[in-house]
Formats: structure tokens, sequence, C-alpha cells
């Protein structure tokens, strides 16, 4: 445990030293990283295989692919992102230097999650890096090869001094909390995320927790059948249902449900065969823990399983499986899924689809597939949410651009994009005054009067006639 | 009692009232109405609370917080409006933006210093941005705070935006319930309580702190006028203020000039006898009185160091050649004493500032434009005023908060309206348009991934400012060159 104190020490100085704020430096980091993922395509598809038995297709676009272009995208835009922001004034700063720096924190704690073990850990890597920060880096203990090889890798490619790979778990983790961070990100599970918000509280580190939750998915009676069931499947069932945005159950009503259910079958048969367990397409469960979890939330359901529901312990696998008949109370319905199971439930208006969801927790995403945009726009005006996807699933999440986060119980914070770059920085106000003008000071100062309050209210007023008074003057 | 106060606001939140832009904009409106037609009556609460002058009322924060309340008011629609964000080719089709939505039901926790400022601009945030919000004054500025909860309730909506009142134990009630935000300004020390509580339910917050903001004077600056900004800033609200200049940082050589600048400025401000001038405030409280007059335990005071009990006055202090282990340098002052420490040169001072805690703020007094940026550069804080002391604060489109210790989050402006909200990311699809979508769809193969890499590369849609101001360059460019081989072309 004296190690990672040790660690902590040598990433402080590091960061004391200034080395990690020039843009040539981490440029050249976040390149280096770029040439780890280039170079370890196979070893990194191999160590994703051995964790989840992760189809190529999926650990390349949403792993790998990702990595990558959350690297490009901080590289071509890292100049501007560090440029200082030049703010609006007021009357009294006219001639003043007004401007927003982005500053580093100092050193950050990632902790990465097994589920998409690249990607979680390396994402917001890329924004500590950007953000001119030294980052402690701990991946999840659980998908273990993976862990083998970030820890390999990280001290080949990334300057040592700045940056660390810590393994371990629980316990390991807990250790390395005492010690103080200037951030803490963090994705994983509500619980975890309260011991880690309260360690974090004792040294007063700003925190990002990206958590989960169940995300709902609500079907409308006018739909594209075919298109929708296509797309539901294909965001279930990626990555075997574990992930933190996948459609967790569905809503819809009864008529829909039996329309669904042919298209369902119909889709899941052509993307995985009629035997997916032979499917090379079709991933498995992280862990037997994780398999037996999931194997008796579906054995204490109430519902009925009309499609799958084969399984296999040795080799973790449960088939794509589709529950129907699910009350609100069912045992599939008391925490997240993370698996390859689906419940459907039924409500008969788009109301009682919105009083259901609002009756949970803040979701991580929402799910909305309707032909008619009014539909879409009460759920998404009536809810809320992570983040919302209308017609599809998941792929909100590709677009930089976007904020990727929770709201709630779902998460605190998010980044992807430019938005990691934020969440890695602080954004410092300055404001640069001359020496002239001290006659304008004088208003401020004592003794006061009436009259230099009133021309004090009116140098500072933030009314748009004053900004246009002073264009004329 | 607050337990019942929550529950009210989360059903009136819940009820959806607060959405609508008009419904927030009459609040806000309300609010800038109970300023205006009762700002003699918070007036003379401060003056019992903490003698505040009848003009540094309005100028310490009465005019900031009708400045935040007419902001919100003209911009609101701007601010709730959804932002679109750059797509990519999988997306390019479809409506991409961040909408941003309210949080549900805020808590705010004032500070006794500012009690209106500190607790009602983060109020103008909350409202603007559809949330319902308690507001929790602080007790020791118990005029105010009783002032705040009977005038509230008549001019806004009495279930969403109730006042709270009580000490620490109704705090601590407070935030054992739910909130969907926490707000609190105050001190370091309380500020890990508050984020613990807050941690139980993973609420985020919002920490306002404090710290010991240094006052760097270089030697080759127009020192007069540096001595006359930062007592002006030290004293006011008699140095209780979060962002006050807590000491200053010069070379022993211009000690003694800084010390009579700020004699003759203090003979300027309040007289011979501040104790005696209208404008000069006092302690709040016999405790505060008590910690301060002991943080000058051995040292004699070069100016000031008069105090007298019953009044809780303590005359504008200035002290030289202090220790940096002494007790005044080990806790923010928070109070009318000013010590000088001497550093060797603007490195030692950098050095000084970096081997402790981030402060709220910096302030630099400096000609030299690289020198000023260097210290910018190698240091740290919530923010900055070079040349003089606390403005940053006054301009609403600067993020306002601190880094470290000095706290988390920010807001004036916009940022509250950003840090109450939730910024969510939206992708409207439509069910058209499958054959793009069948190249992820299993089974796979080198040709299908191939175009599903493709398509996700991103940005391919680039709406940045630096892209559009580019291809606006270029197309002029085009037609500029198109022009010209026209004419020559018709000259032939």
């Amino acid at each position: 445990m004296d190690a990672q104190n040790q660690v902590v020490e040598r990433l402080r100085s590091a960061f004391r030293s200034g080395i990690t704020v020039p843009e040539g430096f981490r440029r050249a980091q976040l390149r280096n990283l770029l040439s780890l993922i280039k170079d370890n395509e196979q070893m990194i598809l191999d160590a994703l295989h051995k964790d989840l038995a992760k189809p190529k297709f999926e650990a390349v676009i949403s792993e790998i692919d990702m990595v990558i272009n959350e690297l490009y995208h901080a590289i071509d835009n890292l100049k501007s992102w560090m440029q200082p922001e030049y703010v609006s004034k007021n009357m009294a700063t006219k001639l003043d230097n007004c401007f927003v720096r982005r500053e580093p924190l100092g050193v950050v704690l990632v902790i990465g999650a097994w589920n998409y073990p690249l990607q979680l850990t390396l994402l917001p890597m890329v924004g500590a890096i950007a953000a001119g920060n030294c980052a402690i880096i701990k991946p999840s203990e659980v998908s273990a090869a993976m862990e083998r090889l970030l820890a390999e890798l990280i001290p080949k490619y990334m300057c040592q001094d700045c940056y660390a790979i810590v393994c371990g778990g629980a316990e390991e983790t807990k250790v390395l909390l005492e010690n103080r961070f200037d951030h803490i990100f963090y994705t994983g599970s509500q619980k975890v995320a309260r011991s880690i918000l309260q360690a974090a509280s004792v040294h007063l580190t700003p925190v990002t927790l990206e958590l989960g939750g169940k995300c709902p998915c609500f079907i409308d009676d006018q739909v594209n059948m075919d298109a929708a069931a296509r797309r539901l499947i294909w965001a279930k069932f990626f990555n075997a249902g574990q992930s933190c945005v996948a459609p967790d159950y569905v809503l819809c009503s009864r008529a829909t449900r039996d329309a669904l259910l042919p298209a369902l079958r119909q889709a899941l048969g052509a993307f995985y065969s009629e035997e997916p367990r032979t499917c090379p397409d079709l991933g498995r469960i992280a862990t037997d823990r994780h398999w037996t979890r999931l194997m008796e939330l579906l054995g204490r359901s109430r519902g009925k399983v009309v499609l799958g529901g084969e399984s296999n312990q040795e080799e973790k696998y449960i088939a794509p499986t589709v529950v129907v008949n699910v009350e609100e109370a069912d045992a599939l319905m008391e925490e997240e899924i993370f698996g390859p199971i689906l419940p459907i439930l039924t409500v008969e208006s788009v109301e009682e689809g919105i009083d259901f969801i609002n009756r949970k927790e803040k979701p991580l995403a929402l799910y909305v597939f309707s032909n008619n945009s009014s539909v879409i726009t009460t759920v998404l005006e009536k809810t809320s949410s992570g983040g919302f996807c209308s017609n599809d699933g998941i792929v909100h999440m590709t677009l930089p651009g976007l904020p990727f986060g929770g709201v709630g119980a779902s998460g605190w914070g998010n980044y992807h994009g430019h938005w990691g770059f934020e969440t890695f920085s602080h954004r410092r106000g300055c404001m640069l005054r001359g020496w002239a003008l001290e006659k304008i000071n004088t208003l401020r100062y004592p003794p006061y009067t009436e009259d230099n309050l009133g021309w004090l209210r009116w140098t500072t007023s933030a009314r748009k006639t004053a900004w246009n008074s002073c264009t004329v003057m | 009692m607050e337990r019942q106060a929550l529950k009210r606001a989360r059903e009136a939140f819940l009820s959806g009232r607060t959405r609508p832009l008009e419904f927030r904009l009459q609040q806000l409106t309300a609010l800038q109405s109970m300023i205006k037609d009762r700002h003699t009556e918070i007036a003379t609460a401060l003056k019992q609370d903490i003698n505040r002058s009848q003009y540094d009322t309005p100028l310490l924060e009465l005019i900031s917080l009708e400045n935040e309340i007419t902001l919100a008011i003209a911009k609101l629609a701007e601010w709730a409006a959804p932002r679109p964000v750059e797509k990519n080719l999988l997306t390019i089709s479809d409506e991409v933006y961040i909408q941003p939505e309210p949080l549900g039901v805020v808590l705010i926790i004032g500070a006794w210093n500012y009690p209106w400022a500190v607790t009602l601009i983060p109020l103008v945030g909350a409202i603007a941005a559809g949330n319902a919000a308690i507001v929790k004054p602080s007790e020791l500025s118990e005029y105010s705070s009783l002032l705040l909860r009977a005038m509230l309730p008549r001019y806004l909506d009495q279930d969403l935006y109730p006042v709270v009142t009580g000490g620490v134990t109704e705090t601590q009630e407070l935030l054992k319930q739910r909130f969907d935000h926490v707000f609190y300004t105050g001190s370091s020390t309380v500020g890990k309580l508050v984020m613990e509580a807050a941690s139980r339910h993973l609420t985020p917050v919002t920490l306002e702190l404090g710290g010991k903001s240094p006052c760097y004077i270089d030697k080759n600056c127009d020192l007069r006028v540096a001595c006359r900004r930062i007592t002006w800033g030290k004293f006011a609200n008699c140095g209780q203020t979060c962002i006050a200049p807590d000491y200053i940082l010069c070379e022993p050589s211009i000690q003694n000039r800084v010390v009579e600048g700020i004699r003759q400025t203090l003979l300027e401000f309040y007289g011979v006898d501040p104790k005696c001038s209208p404008d000069y405030s006092r302690i709040i409280n016999q405790r505060h009185f008590n910690r301060v007059m002991s943080l000058m335990e051995g040292y004699t005071a070069v100016l000031g160091g008069q105090s007298d009990a019953s009044q809780r006055y303590i005359a504008p202090t200035v002290l030289k050649d202090v220790s940096p282990h002494s007790r005044l340098m080990q806790e923010e002052i928070f109070g009318p004493l000013l010590p000088i420490v001497t550093v060797s040169d603007m490195d030692d001072a950098i050095r000084f500032i970096s081997e402790r805690e981030k402060p709220l703020a910096l302030y630099i007094f400096c000609s030299d434009k690289k020198a000023i940026k260097r210290m910018l550069d190698e240091t740290t804080s919530g923010g900055v005023t070079v040349n003089d002391v606390m403005i940053h604060y006054t301009l609403t489109s600067l993020p306002f908060g601190g880094v470290g210790q000095s706290g988390m989050g920010r807001y004036h402006g916009k940022h509250t309206f950003d840090q109450l909200s939730h910024q969510r990311a939206c992708l409207v699809r439509s069910l058209g348009m499958e054959s793009v979508n069948l190249a992820r769809y299993p089974p796979q193969d080198r040709q299908r991934a191939r175009r599903v890499r493709l398509a996700l590369t991103s940005p391919m849609i680039d709406f940045s400012k630096r892209t559009y101001v580019w291809a606006v360059c270029v197309t002029i460019i085009a037609f500029g060159l198109f022009v010209t081989l026209l004419v020559i072309l018709l000259i032939q």
C-alpha cells in the first residue's frame, strides 16, 4: 500500500514541475496513446475476447474505434480548447481584459469498469491528458486480461512520471482513495459510488460519477415494427446486454407487444441464427458471479419466457431472452439487469408509460420508438434522463459533441469530446485591469454618496440599454 | 417542518408548474420587485446584523443581485433553448442537441456575510433553470434571515420556494433529506460535512468556500493606486468577504511605502476615527470578534489595532513583517486585519502561493504584462483580478467559483443556470433510412465493419466557428478568383 502512496507522490511532483502543461507535451502523450492502440490492436482484441468473449465487430466499433476517434478529436481540437475564452463585458470593464482560462486540476484518479474495459478506462484518460493533468488509472479487476494488458502497455508508451496504472480489487481501491486527488472519475455502480463520494468529501475532491440504472424503452403503437425490432435487438444484446445504456426493459401496449414479438423473433434469428450459442457475434457474461445473478433473477421472475431462456454455466452463456407478463414488482424490475434478458411490461397509453418511468429513478438513457413526433416530444418533455435517443439505441453516445453522463441516481457530471476536457479542467475567471480610469473607480470608494451610487449602478448594469448608450459614446 | 417544506416543494415541482418559461419569468420579475420595493427594509436588517452602511448594501449586494435578475429575465429563452451539436455520417439526417432541463428540488444554504447576494443569486439561477428551491439563510445574520422568511412568500410561489430558518440542527435535518442539488456557501470545514451528507443520496453539490486569497504587489507598479484599491477591498464589510485580499506579499523594499499608502487611503475613506464613520461595518458576532482578535496575538499593529468589544468594532489594522508560521497565516482571517508577508521577488511569491491551498481569488498588482502572464501560468486559484481586487466577481459572464479547498462548481449569470440544470444529450432519429443501419447488425463481415467505422468517424459535419470562418473565407476567395477569371476573359 506504501507503493500506492509513492505513486501518488511521484505524480504530484511531476505535476508540480509543470511538465504536463505545455500543449506539445499533451499532444505527444495523446499520440503515444494512439500508437498504443494501433500497435496492439490484436492483443487488445484477444484480451477483450478472453474477458467477455467480445465479438471482433463489437470490440472494434465500441471499444477500439471509440478510443481512436476520441483521441483524434482531442488531438485536432486541443489547441482551440486550450485557448483563453474572452467574455462579454459591462461598461465598467469595457477597457479590461476579461477571459476564462482552462487550467489542469492536478493529479486525477480514473476508475474504470469491466463491461467496456478499454473504452471506459481510456476515454476519461484522454480528457485528463488533454486537460494537462497527471492521472492514476485503476482498471477493473473483473476484466482481468485487459487489466494485465493495460498494466503492461501504459508504462511502455506513456510518460511514467505522469501516468500510472494501479491494479487491484476493492481493498486496494479503498486504500488508494485515502490519498488526496484533484478529481475522481468513477464508472460503475451506485453502491460503490456512495463510498467513493464519501472518501472524496474528506478532501473536498470533485467527482464525476458515471453510474447506471434501468433504461426504459417505450414503444408506441404507431411504429415501423421491423426496423424498431432490429434496432432494439441490436442495442439490447450488444455485449450480451452488459451496457450501461442498454435498453433495460420495454414498455408498450398489449397490441403492440403482440405485434412486436414476431418481429423480435425474426430479428434475433437474422442476427444470431437459430442457434445463438454457436454464433460468434454474441458475447458472454463477464463472470460466474454475474451469470448466477442473472439466472437467479430469471428464476424468480413471474413472467413468461417467450424467446430464448437457454443457458450454459460453463460458458457463462445466456441466450437472448425475452420475457412477457412482467409486472412492476417483478424480480426483473428490482435492479439494473445488465444482461441479455428483455422484460416487456404493458401500459395502455403514453401517459401511463410516462408515469411508470417517472416513478423510478432517473435513468442513464431513455428510448422511445415511434413514427409520431409528438409522442417523442411528449415523452422527452415529461421525463428526465442522462441522455435520450428516439428510434434507436446506444448510438447517441458515439457522438463526441454530446455530453455523456447521468442525472440523479444515474450519475453526476459528463464527458466525451470537449466535455471530457472541461470535466478535468478548472475554469479560472480572470480580469486584467489597467491603472488608468482611477477616477471612475472613486465612485465605489468611501465616503459613500447617493450620487456616486447612481453612477455606479449605471456603469455595472447588465441592461441592454446601458450597452447601447456606450456605443453611442 | 423541513420535511414538510421539502414534500410540498417536490409535489409542486412534479406538477410541472415550473416548466413553462412564462412562469419562471413571472417569478423572476416578482423577485426583482421584492428587491426594489423593500430595499430600505433590507438595508435596515443589514445594519442590525452587521452595521452595514446604507450605501455599502446596494454597492456590495443589491446591485449585483439586481443585475443577475435582469440578465436572467433578458436571456432566459436563449439559455433554456436546445443547443445543437456536431454530427457524424451516421446521424447526418437526425436532430442532435443538448436540452437543458431542471434538476428538481435544490437546497440553497446561504452565508451571513452577504446574506442577500449569496442566498438569492443562486436562487435566481435555480428559478431560471426551472427548479424548486428550499432557501436556508444563515442564522448568524438573524435580522436578514427573518426578513427573508417573512418577505419571500409574499412575492414568490410559496410551495416552490420556501424559506427554512434555523441553526445547525435544522440544517443537519435538511441535509438528511434527499435533494437534486445542494448549493452551499460557507467554510471549507462545513463544506466537507455538506458534501458527505449529500453523498448518501448521490446528490451533486456546488460548494463556494473560502481560503486565504493572496495579494501580490510588485515593486514596479503604481503603489498609490494599488494601495487604494486594496484598502477598499480589504476593509469593505469589515473584511468579511470570501474574496477579500487576505494578506499581502511584497518585497521588503516597498513594505513601508505600502503601509503609508494604506494609511493615507484609510484617512480618505473613513476619517481619523473609523469607529465614527457611517461607512465602516462591524464584526458579525462575539465569537468571530474574539477569533479575529486572537489572531493578532504576539504582533503589534503598525496601523490600527484598536477595538471595542461592546460594539464588536475592530479598527482597520495592518501588520508588518508577519511570519508565514504565525496564526494570522494559518486560517482565513475574515476580518479587518491585513498582514504583510515579505518575499524576495516574484518567483518567491509564486512559490509561496503554490505551496499553499488553492485560494478562491488571487490578486496581482504589476505593470509588466509578461510578469503577469508568468504568474497566471504558474499559479492557480478560483478567479483572478489583476491590478484591482474583487471586481472579477461583478462580471456575470465570468464563472465564479473555487478550486481545490476553495470549492467546486461555479455560478453567476448563465453559469448558475447551467450549474443547476441537467444538460440532457438528445438524438432524435427516424425509423427510415434503415438500409444505412443494416451495416451495423450481425452477422458481421469485414466489408460491413469498414462501412460502420467510417460512419462513426466524426465529426464529418463540423459546425464549429473555425470551420465556418474558413468556409466563408474560402468561398470569398474562390468567388474572387472566378470574377477575376471572368474579367480577364472579357477583356480579351
